[in-house]
């Protein structure tokens, strides 16, 4: 019995003991590492979201540290579990905070982002997400204090609205969609960024029906109202009818879609008539030499393809990193500066944040069809 | 002014389309009182077949208009032979039947056809060649019209007048009145129904694979889905015009056609399908035979 006990007391003891050990010796070097939380679900059903995010951030680390980390200090990962919920992003996020963490890479989902976020902007710390797509997250405006490495939802529609004021200079756009959560979704982001932007009217909004014989009524009034531009929100089918009975009654009125429509068979169906054509889709990082050494690092270290947002997750740390060193410290102010005015070379290709705190130059490329295929505008 | 004559040929050439398909429902029905569900695949299947014969010929350098031709011909032959096959296999096991059994049936037929082309080609969108050459148009027309549009206006036009001929003026067709009037009559006097029957669904499938040629040549793409949308659109037609009447499928197709274009091009797309269905509503809550139909009277 006696024994027993002892043991019992012996193994707390030895515990806390151990837990000291973990606990105590970060204190006196505490002052010369840079404290990286990473915090995304890492457990749980959904944990296939949040792993590759650990490691992609344990391979830039790896790399920092061996050159001698940043301004002389070795970089410390944090790494908690949110297993993406809500409610428990808010205690991970606390538990960081008491961590004395200097930036966050993370979380994974949105909800939990959201749900973290206020406690993060309270104590001023940095949030970067290789994963959130949530528009509201930095459209909102509440949290300047949030950056992310992937394209929003509606970046595809501002993308679209974008090139159609600035580069096709179009004064007047038709918006259309198939009434689908997809694509009347993007529409009606569309119609929201043109009618803010005021340089261009919205001269038309309109669903139509998927899978109808034709579209000739639409199509005519597409022309009534005098569009220079058609803004398309939904799949091939659709578009491609539309397109070429466009085309058929000699309109050479713009087509811009998504990537529901940046499909090989948008162009085999509508054939001569899709020439031209614009459509946004995932941005082509397949010949980045960065990324191709990351996937390489990856498999390396870890002997397997990498997961998903792992190249946004690479981009990130090395985002926030990159930051720092620029800043001279972890001062808030300094490394949100930075973030913003500072280019840095990723393998999502060469990225800053805007105001609100999205990368620029991640997530979606504008592409035309040039003599039956799909073409990166640059 | 102009937007209005664009939108009536719109609605025109649309509601031809409606009435390539509706005018095999309407014969079908005004025969033996079947709701022929199967007809809008007997449609597909006849632009599959244009398309791969249209293909082969194509690779082998003929001229257009001997591939629209040949293509058309191969459909029809085609399409009338599943037609035939449907009846007799489907229906006429069921023709003492009640007819919601035939009814089922023919539901039955409409799902086996559509997903055997889906497995037998594919669930793509298919590319359809513009087999019907395009004429150049000159300044103000160039917007309204096109050729493909005139012919299928004229096909469906040339395609009524015949059947309403047929129906009339030929022996075939008086046995085709006198077994819609009593069956059983017909027999005993000599009309050899099971042949009038099988000649009827012939007729109406090779309309129906003409459509299929014409419209999938209009549209330019086809999948094995686009009977039964086309079908439906076509079924209401030819309630809306009176079913089992021939030139109350074309006019009931042709208001449809207008309705939705009219309906798009002045208020809104969004609601198209809602409003067709609600004028549906309207025009049988005043004459619940259709535009042209007959109401009558029960057989006792």
């Amino acid at each position: 019995m006696m024994a027993k006990v002892n043991f019992r007391r012996l193994c707390v003891a030895l515990i806390i003991g151990m837990s000291m050990m973990f606990l105590f010796p970060g204190l006196s070097p505490a002052a010369d590492t840079i404290k990286l939380g990473v915090a995304g679900p890492h457990s749980g059903d959904l944990a296939s979201y949040g792993i590759p995010t650990v490691k992609a951030a344990e391979l830039v680390v790896k790399d920092v540290n061996a050159k001698g980390g940043i301004l002389g200090k070795k970089v410390e990962l944090l790494v908690e579990d949110d297993v993406c919920k809500p409610e428990v992003a808010t205690n991970t996020a606390t538990k960081l905070l008491s961590e004395k963490v200097d930036v966050v890479l993370g979380h994974i989902c949105s909800g939990a982002t959201k749900a973290a976020l206020g406690i993060y902007k309270d104590s001023k710390i940095i949030v970067m997400s290789p994963s959130a797509t949530n528009p509201a997250l930095t459209q909102s405006g509440d949290y300047p204090n949030f950056f992310r490495t992937i394209a929003s939802d509606d970046a595809q529609a501002k993308l679209e609205v974008n090139f159609a004021l600035n580069k096709l200079k179009v004064k007047k756009v038709a918006v259309l969609h198939d009434k689908g959560d997809y694509g009347k979704g993007l529409a009606e982001y569309a119609k929201k960024f043109l009618e803010n932007d005021k340089r261009a009217k919205v001269v038309l909004f309109e669903g139509i029906t998927p899978g109808a014989v034709d579209y000739s009524a639409i199509v005519q009034k597409i022309k009534r109202s005098g569009a220079q531009a058609v803004i398309f929100g939904g799949y091939h089918p659709e578009a491609s009818k539309i397109v070429t009975q466009m085309r058929k009654k000699k309109m050479k009125t713009i087509f811009i879609s998504d990537d529901g429509v940046k499909d090989d068979t948008f162009i085999k169906v509508a054939k001569q008539y899709a020439e031209g054509v614009y459509a946004t889709g995932p941005m082509d990082t397949s010949n980045n030499p960065m990324a191709i050494a990351a996937i390489e690092a990856h498999k390396k270290a870890y002997g397997t393809d990498p997961g998903a947002f792992f190249l946004n997750a690479y981009a990130a740390t090395q985002a926030l990193l990159n930051a720092i060193q620029k800043a001279g410290s972890t001062d808030y102010d300094a490394v949100e500066k930075a973030l913003r005015t500072d280019y840095v070379e990723t393998p999502l290709g060469k990225i800053r944040f805007d105001k609100r705190g999205d990368a620029e130059g991640v997530g979606f490329s504008i592409y035309q069809v040039q003599k039956g295929k799909y073409v990166e505008l640059k | 002014m102009e937007y209005f004559l664009e939108l009536f040929l719109g609605g025109l050439t649309r509601g031809s389309i409606y009435a390539l398909i509706a005018l095999g429902y309407t014969m079908v029905y005004g025969i033996i009182e079947l709701i022929n569900f199967a007809h809008g695949e007997i449609y597909m299947i006849g632009a599959f077949t244009a398309l791969i014969v249209a293909s082969v010929l194509t690779l082998q350098g003929w001229n257009h208009l001997a591939i629209l031709v040949i293509a058309s011909i191969a459909a029809v032959i085609y399409s009338s032979a599943y037609g035939y096959t449907a009846e007799k296999l489907a229906y006429k096991p069921l023709r003492r039947a009640p007819r919601l059994s035939a009814l089922i049936s023919a539901i039955g037929v409409s799902l086996f056809l559509q997903n055997y082309v889906l497995l037998a080609q594919t669930s793509d969108f298919l590319p359809f060649p513009s087999l019907i050459p395009e004429f150049k148009f000159n300044a103000p027309y160039e917007h309204i019209i096109s050729s493909p549009e005139i012919v299928i206006l004229t096909t469906t036009a040339v395609v009524m007048i015949l059947l309403t001929f047929l129906i009339k003026f030929t022996k075939l067709g008086k046995a085709m009145r006198a077994t819609a009037q009593d069956r059983e009559m017909a027999m005993l006097v000599g009309v050899d129904v099971d042949k009038v029957i099988s000649f009827t669904f012939i007729v109406g499938s090779a309309t129906a694979a003409l459509g299929g040629v014409l419209i999938a040549s209009h549209v330019g793409q086809i999948n094995f889905y686009i009977g039964f949308i086309a079908g439906i659109k076509a079924f209401v037609a030819a309630v809306l015009g009176g079913i089992g009447s021939i030139p109350g499928a074309v006019l009931g197709s042709l208001v449809l056609g207008w309705t939705e274009s009219f309906f798009t091009g002045y208020i809104s797309s969004d609601y198209e399908d809602v409003f067709a269905f609600l004028f549906l509503v309207f025009i049988l809550i005043f004459r619940p035979a259709g535009i042209l139909g007959r109401s009558e009277t029960d057989k006792v």
